[in-house]
């Protein structure tokens, strides 16, 4: 395999610590050195990236790619693709495919799709109950021995609390950590915008905070009880983030990412009924915003995830309540990222952390670093190269973004899976 | 909202909501009403504003007094009216709203009258139309009702013209109600004195107040001092889901009677924009006494459409 060379770009790791120019070098798909170059190493390929910044390759750990089961959305291939554009070469994949993912036979599958895809690394997440459905444990043990690399409910919230406690103990059985998207089942199954002024204003079925909050203390609750290791996914309310915050602070190992989206968006930026804002959990008020802000600045949520939900047009075509909720975000995970740095909301290496060396820790990920000797997963950004989101820079099938015609500022160069360069902007 | 249904020149193009309108265009629908109002207990004349232009009544949900008083207002305008009921066919088929919609414009038609049981619905469709078209909206889900609250508006001010001295009390289901929110707009719109929402908390939506309204959970206190008295129509489901306990104690909470209606002010009017429920909401003795306007809202509900429909109409003849 060839020898490569990362050469003059602003080396960034945090797992490592580590922030300064050199060189990262690259040999059978490794890192062999970072910083200075090895004596004697003679490149055969060199990545010129002075003016730019190298870290690790991106860990995404909410994505969706819509196969199997909703191809018109997105595919493999055309996601796999917006992921390497975006940076990221590990995502790890909700069960709600279709069929889902609560048998080995569809965990194969997606392995099957993934080589034939060979973008990024692809870590399925096992339905933590069949169907996702919160009536009978999936098969956990065989879905982890079949590549999961952790089991959730997806969006889907559980109703019954027995199933949720008998579930977790059986996770925690066999060492696996539940990724919780916290949504009570009563009280927020029903509405499509938080339950606040907008959603009065126009009429929208609410959902209040509370039915994350509740759904959030329940969880902290049968962990107490069950010891089972918990990541929560997609915050979206300051009293989720005070509740994680005190659970921590009590030396619970609980954990927690917030969608990129999420940290940028309130329900007060949502023009009228334009479904480009429906997400789940909704966007909330500035107040919820800025604590999202400040819980990730304090390490409270450790990790930043894209929450990547592409649809067709059709699944947006229609009056607010009516059209399918979610995103289309991979691809607005760095700039997004770097416009908090920008704001002095975060650091550059806290952005960085929260979008590799943190996500890796949550799913046991040897990955997330720079450190010699590990699969040379590297992403190779301008932070100063301004683009506009359009149908030519665009990658991902689901052009379902309320940043549509934005101008970002920061855009991937060169991605590396494993020493290769899977991605490389045209023009660079 | 504002940019949407509005013409560059600040003229109505769509109908969709009544917030972001100006207290001139709501003045200008009102005294345009006037105008086409006949004399006291005569008919409204037929004029010919409206002749070759096809108006098409799409109703996704049941109502029989909006789609008549729109259908007679098409007609005292002199369109061709084309009423269409799509509550169960075409989406029951799987058409979509805008395949409907898209067929309906292959028919040359030049506006839509629209009534959809999604809030957002109207919007959507006005967003989606070909450009030539106004679209009216007659009640999307739970957002909007404006029509119905202009001939509202239209009712009280012919009785009480001052609205700045005005106390309105909205009385019963505004979490569903896309009457209220209209009227509720309208009337802060116009200047009234205070808007008072009177209803338990599990009939309010929670931030009620950010509407611009004071609350009261208790009939009998929220009717002091009040000038214009609003009920409105309570649903049969809310008993299912919880929301109440049974018609008996909402009406002994917040049903009009006439000993309560004597806790408002004299003169007070006594409204509701239908279909009344006698003995949920309002006492029929109440609904038909001499304070109530109800029918009278019903007659304006002509005149005010014909001011709309005409309005929406305007930009294509003018330019």
């Amino acid at each position: 395999m060839a020898k490569l060379a990362i050469r003059g770009g602003r080396i960034v790791d945090p797992a490592n610590e580590l922030d300064g120019t050199g060189t990262v070098c690259v040999d059978g798909g490794k890192i062999v050195s970072v910083l200075a170059e090895p004596e004697g190493f003679v490149a055969d390929q060199v990545i010129e990236a002075a003016g730019k910044i190298v870290c690790p390759g991106f860990i995404d750990l909410s994505t969706r790619l819509r196969e199997p089961g909703h191809s018109r959305k997105g595919t493999f291939k055309s996601e796999t693709l917006a992921a390497a554009s975006a940076g990221v070469t590990s995502l790890c994949l909700q069960p709600d495919t279709k069929p889902v993912i609560d048998t080995p036979a569809v965990a194969e599958l997606i392995k099957e799709l993934a080589d034939n895809a060979r973008y990024p690394q692809i870590y399925p997440i096992a339905a933590l109950t069949q169907k996702l459905e919160g009536n009978e444990l999936s098969s956990m043990l065989s879905l982890k021995q079949a590549g999961c690399i952790a089991v959730g409910n997806a969006s889907r919230p559980i109703a019954n609390l027995l199933i949720l406690r008998r579930a977790m103990e059986y996770a925690a059985s066999h060492g696996l950590v539940l990724m919780y998207r916290p949504n009570d089942f009563w009280l927020g199954s029903q509405g499509c915008a938080h339950e606040g002024a907008v959603a009065t204003r126009y009429g929208l079925p609410g959902i209040p905070d509370t039915a994350e909050t509740i759904a959030v203390e329940q969880c902290l609750e049968l962990v107490v009880l069950t010891g089972c290791r918990v990541h929560f996914g997609q915050l979206s309310c300051r009293r989720a983030v005070i509740k994680i915050q005190q659970a921590q602070k009590y030396g619970m190992a609980v954990t927690a990412d917030v969608a990129i989206h999420h940290l940028h968006l309130t329900e007060e930026d949502m023009a009228p009924f334009d479904s480009a804002y429906h997400v789940l959990p909704p966007f909330r008020t500035e107040r919820d915003k800025a604590y999202l802000r400040q819980g990730l600045a304090g390490g409270i949520i450790g990790c930043i995830c894209s929450d990547h939900q592409p649809h067709d047009l059709d699944a947006k075509l229609g009056a607010f309540p009516e059209t399918e909720p979610g995103l289309s975000s991979l691809e607005t995970l760095l700039p997004l990222t770097l416009k908090l740095v920008a704001q002095h909301a975060i650091t550059l290496e806290q952005g960085i952390a929260a979008l590799t060396r943190n996500p890796a820790a949550v799913v046991g990920l040897k990955a997330g670093s720079l450190t010699p000797g590990l699969p040379a997963d590297i992403c190779v950004f301008d932070p100063n190269l301004e683009w506009p989101v359009n149908a030519q820079t665009w990658r991902s099938k689901g052009r379902n973004t309320p940043f549509w015609g934005h101008t970002f500022k920061g855009r991937v160069t060169e991605t590396l899976q494993a020493g290769q360069v899977i991605y490389r902007l045209a023009s660079s | 909202m504002i940019a949407l249904q509005l013409t560059t020149e600040g003229r109505l193009k769509h109908f969709l909501t009544v917030e972001g309108l100006s207290r001139n265009l709501l003045t200008e629908i009102l005294d345009t009403a006037e105008s086409f109002v006949g004399g006291p207990g005569q008919p409204i004349k037929k004029v010919p504003l409206l002749r070759g232009k096809t108006i098409v009544n799409l109703f996704f949900e049941n109502s029989t007094r909006t789609r008549t008083t729109f259908e007679l207002a098409a007609k005292r305008l002199s369109a061709d009216v084309l009423n269409m009921s799509i509550a169960t066919s075409s989406t029951a088929k799987g058409e979509s709203l805008l395949d409907t919609i898209r067929n309906l414009e292959a028919m040359f038609v030049d506006m839509f009258v629209v009534r959809h049981n999604i809030s957002g619905s109207a919007h959507f469709i006005a967003q989606h139309t070909a450009p030539h078209i106004s679209v009216i909206n007659a009640g999307d889900g739970q957002h909007a009702h404006p029509t119905q609250a202009m001939l509202d508006m239209f009712t009280i001010r012919q009785i009480k013209p001052d609205f700045a001295k005005l106390r309105v009390a909205i009385i019963g289901d505004i979490l569903h109600s896309r009457v209220a929110r209209s009227q509720i707009q309208a009337l802060n719109t116009l200047g009234a004195a205070e808007v008072r929402v009177i209803a338990p908390k599990t009939l309010l939506p929670t931030h009620v107040e950010s509407l611009g309204v004071s609350v009261c959970h208790s009939l009998t206190e929220g009717l002091k001092d009040i000038d214009v008295i609003i009920m409105l129509r309570l649903q049969k489901e809310r008993m299912a889901s919880a929301l109440l306990p049974s018609e008996a104690e909402y009406f002994k909470c917040f049903g009009l009677t006439e000993s309560k209606l004597k806790i408002a002010k004299t003169d007070a009017i006594v409204m509701h924009p239908g279909p009344i429920n006698r003995g949920v909401e309002i006492e029929s003795s109440v609904a038909d006494g001499p304070q109530s306007v109800i029918l009278r809202q019903v007659s304006n509900g002509i005149a005010v459409r014909m001011a709309i429909l005409s309005m929406a109409m305007q930009p294509q003849g003018g330019g």
